[in-house]
């Protein structure tokens, strides 16, 4: 009888053979999934954007013989969140909701463990966004799945001309669309620093720069990357209100310096205004997902032409932008909770981002960093490699307002927008630092109520 | 009469025809006789008493009455009744809905200085609108009242345009009319050599402009109310002051306003019940801010309840001027009661 002999070199060999077969398959179904499966999911604002969803979701309804009815829900006036919020008391309605920022965390109790389907992908693509995990990993368990569709990260998109032109700096040069080709001493010299600094000289020149500093997400978002960059803890994971500190008022002081330079409407803007100004052709630069360009592109072509997305400035503690994750929960009362895994498990193969990015003209971002290679990003133009950058690269690192606070509490401070209140209180209210820290600090004790 | 006393007109008129019993009564009976008949059983056929329960409960005017109102009775059960109810249950309970706290969420929102802020702007926005949407609406009712008949249709169908909109489709137009960045009032004030006015990003400014829009919406409201009290005041009662001599404010004072009371009284109590409760204008136009100074119950509510998922707490909050306004309610309505029982 003919015997082969198994040497250890052998087995690790197919071994690894095996896993990265395991790893590069595309997508096959393992479980016959049947019946019918609704969804709920964010309505998105690119024109187009959502066929995209239900090309993939009708093409895992035909493989898998499930009937799959897609709703799409607005975020204008919160209505998806309405919806989450009136399906969870109910008890009933979709099988699958999508949930913008913190409501995995609101609706924790309601939501099915997804361990199983992040785990999977996890091994597969690798390690996730940290903002998506603190967002939707409760306890060790995921409740929900992040989405690529709606998912954002709001770095600057500035104005090529009016930097160069008035600003003496190159962002094209500084951050040209191959990574490879950064110069590391110019990326390392973009602080917070140089941004109030070619922020002043953007102003004199009449174009100046415009951050919202309202009560929306733009604005939190970008006060807390601003925040993290110079270290600031508002409550920290074991409920220890932090927010008196020399970190806090460093980056207040950076904030006032902008201020400053900035229109004053920005304290009545909300997540369309610095759109707005962007396009309008008076503004030099912002801090958004490419949403200002691509509707420059359709409204003024020239502004869109001049635009040019970047990493986001750094700060003594790092360089961080401010993340949006969106995630796609399964309702403990859904029926179909097999099918529903399937699904979700389909729409976050590789294969399916790449149709989702694309159809998003580079908007939708994954929670995982090995997908940052994807075409979208480098071909969309004008000009050419404008949103290469979009993607967290580099040094960037992303950030939420509210963590490292329990999740409960980051709900409430992010909501509340109490980072941004701060600021308008301090600049347009004009009280003194020490009253708004204090004024902080009762709000913070506040949310730890949840 | 039905067999519980209550009087029956269907079932006595046809009880007439029936017997023929009264047939030889003639005209002259008239109604007197015909209400003497729903009060008396006298006469009524054997056959009626024999009826079923069920019968005789369909033929009471009062079980008529219930069955028409059911649809409008089963709408305000489900959409207010038990909604209220859920609302004051979902303030008893803790954030994550699972035990019974109390006043504790009642007791939380009093200790903080962001939520005293909401319960005295919201008493700024309310009271000022009203007041002001009071005055404008009885000033224009005057106006419209002294042009005449035939121009005054046109006037008044103009005048209620505002309220007939739907409030969140004018407040979007109102947004773009203050929008901090392309504002078209701007245009035209800077346009005129004069400085751009922060409408929404000046904490003072967006309060002034809240209440602006919502004086805007309410005002004809109080035109129409106060229009059709204006109509019902007796034209003799003033023929009857000019012969004594009074002048104009004379009139207005002991005459016309006497007899708009009670109008006056329900229109600010409503108006004041509503724009207590108002969402849209805010939320649309400010979102409550800037630094938190245009909120008020109602959008400070939807903060907590949707946007930070903290539901009793926002429930709390809807509830907080619940018991104030059903006070001034009660003290309002029996004052109308009582002007009420003096005219009668």
């Amino acid at each position: 009888m003919a015997s082969s002999r198994l040497s250890r070199r052998s087995v690790l060999k197919t071994a690894v053979l095996g896993s990265a077969a395991v790893i590069t398959r595309p997508y096959v179904s393992g479980v016959h999934a049947a019946g019918s499966l609704s969804l709920g999911v964010w309505d998105h604002w690119v024109p187009g954007a959502n066929k995209a969803l239900v090309k993939l979701c009708n093409e895992f309804g035909e493989k898998n013989k499930v009937e799959v009815h897609i709703d799409f829900i607005t975020s204008q006036g919160e209505k998806d969140k309405l919806t989450a919020a009136a399906e969870a008391q109910a008890g009933t309605g979709h099988d699958i909701m999508s949930h913008r920022d913190w409501n995995i965390r609101i609706h924790q109790e309601q939501l099915e463990p997804l361990d199983d389907v992040v785990g999977g992908l996890i091994k597969k693509y690798g390690p996730i966004s940290p903002v998506a995990e603190y967002l939707a990993k409760i306890k060790g368990t995921w409740r929900g799945v992040p989405t690529t569709v709606g998912s954002q990260v709001k770095p600057c998109c500035s104005r090529i001309d009016l930097y160069q032109q008035h600003a003496g700096i190159d962002v094209r040069e500084m951050f040209p669309p191959d990574e490879a080709k950064w110069d590391k001493a110019k990326v390392e010299a973009w602080t917070w620093d140089a941004y109030v600094a070619a922020a002043q000289k953007l102003y004199k020149a009449g174009y100046p720069i415009g951050l919202p500093l309202g009560q929306s997400s733009d604005a939190v978002d970008w006060v807390g990357g601003l925040f993290n960059a110079y270290g600031v803890v508002m409550v920290d994971a074991k409920d220890n209100i932090k927010i008196n500190s020399d970190e806090t008022r460093q980056a207040m002081e950076i904030a006032r310096k902008l201020v400053e330079v900035m229109p004053p409407d920005v304290f009545a803007w909300d997540d369309a205004g610095n759109n707005r100004w962007l396009i309008s052709g008076k503004g030099s630069g912002i801090m958004n997902p490419p949403s200002a360009w691509a509707v420059a592109k359709r409204d003024n072509p020239k502004v869109a032409e001049n635009c040019w997305t970047h990493p986001v400035p750094k700060g003594p503690k790092g360089r961080f932008v401010g993340q949006l994750p969106m995630f796609y929960g399964i309702w403990k009362f859904s029926k179909n909770k097999t099918a529903a895994k399937e699904l979700l498990t389909y729409i976050s193969q590789k294969e399916a981002v790449a149709q989702l990015v694309e159809a998003s003209v580079g908007y939708d971002l994954p929670s995982f960093r090995s997908m940052y290679d994807l075409p979208t990003w480098k071909n969309v133009e004008p000009p050419p490699g404008t949103v290469y950058n979009y993607p967290p690269r580099g040094d960037e690192q992303t950030s939420i307002t509210g963590a490292p606070a329990r999740s409960e509490v980051g709900a409430q401070i992010y909501n509340q927008a109490i980072n941004t209140v701060m600021i308008s209180k301090f600049t347009q209210g004009k009280e003194k630092l020490d009253e708004v820290i204090k004024w902080a600090e009762k709000e913070l004790e506040g949310t730890l109520r949840a | 009469m039905t067999d519980d006393g209550v009087p029956d007109r269907c079932g006595s008129a046809r009880r007439s025809r029936e017997t023929g019993t009264r047939a030889d009564t003639g005209r002259q009976t008239r109604m007197a006789d015909a209400v003497q008949s729903w009060n008396s059983a006298i006469g009524a056929p054997a056959a009626a008493v024999r009826r079923t329960g069920l019968h005789r409960l369909l033929r009471r005017r009062s079980t008529i009455a219930f069955v028409m109102c059911l649809p409008l009775i089963l709408v305000i059960v489900g959409l207010i009744v038990y909604p209220a109810l859920y609302s004051i249950h979902l303030s008893m309970l803790n954030k994550a809905q699972t035990r019974f706290i109390g006043l504790g969420n009642f007791r939380f929102l009093l200790s903080r200085d962001t939520f005293w802020m909401v319960v005295e702007q919201s008493a700024i926005f309310a009271l000022s609108a009203v007041f002001f949407k009071a005055i404008i609406g009885l000033i224009t009712a005057h106006l419209i009242n002294n042009l005449p008949t035939k121009g005054q249709r046109k006037w008044r169908g103009m005048l209620l345009v505002p309220w007939v909109i739907p409030l969140a489709l004018s407040s979007l137009a109102w947004w773009w009319l203050f929008d901090p960045t392309l504002s078209a009032f701007n245009w035209v004030l800077t346009g005129l050599g004069l400085r751009a006015i922060p409408w929404l990003s000046d904490p003072y400014w967006a309060r002034f402009s809240v209440i602006l829009v919502n004086v805007w919406y309410g005002a004809p409201f109080f035109l129409i109310m106060y229009l059709a009290a204006l109509k019902s005041v007796p034209e003799q009662l003033y023929e009857a002051a000019a012969i004594d001599g009074a002048n104009a404010w004379q009139r207005f004072v002991h005459i016309t306003l006497p007899m708009m009371r009670n109008i006056i009284a329900i229109t600010v109590l409503f108006s004041l019940i509503v724009t207590f409760a108002n969402f849209d204008i805010v939320q649309i136009l400010t979102g409550g801010g800037p630094r938190n100074m245009t909120h008020v119950f109602a959008t400070y509510a939807f903060l907590l309840g949707i946007r930070s998922g903290d539901l009793p707490l926002g429930a709390a909050t809807s509830l907080f001027m619940f018991p104030i306004l059903a006070v001034a309610a009660i003290f309002i309505l029996r004052g109308v009661r009582r002007r009420g029982r003096e005219i009668g």
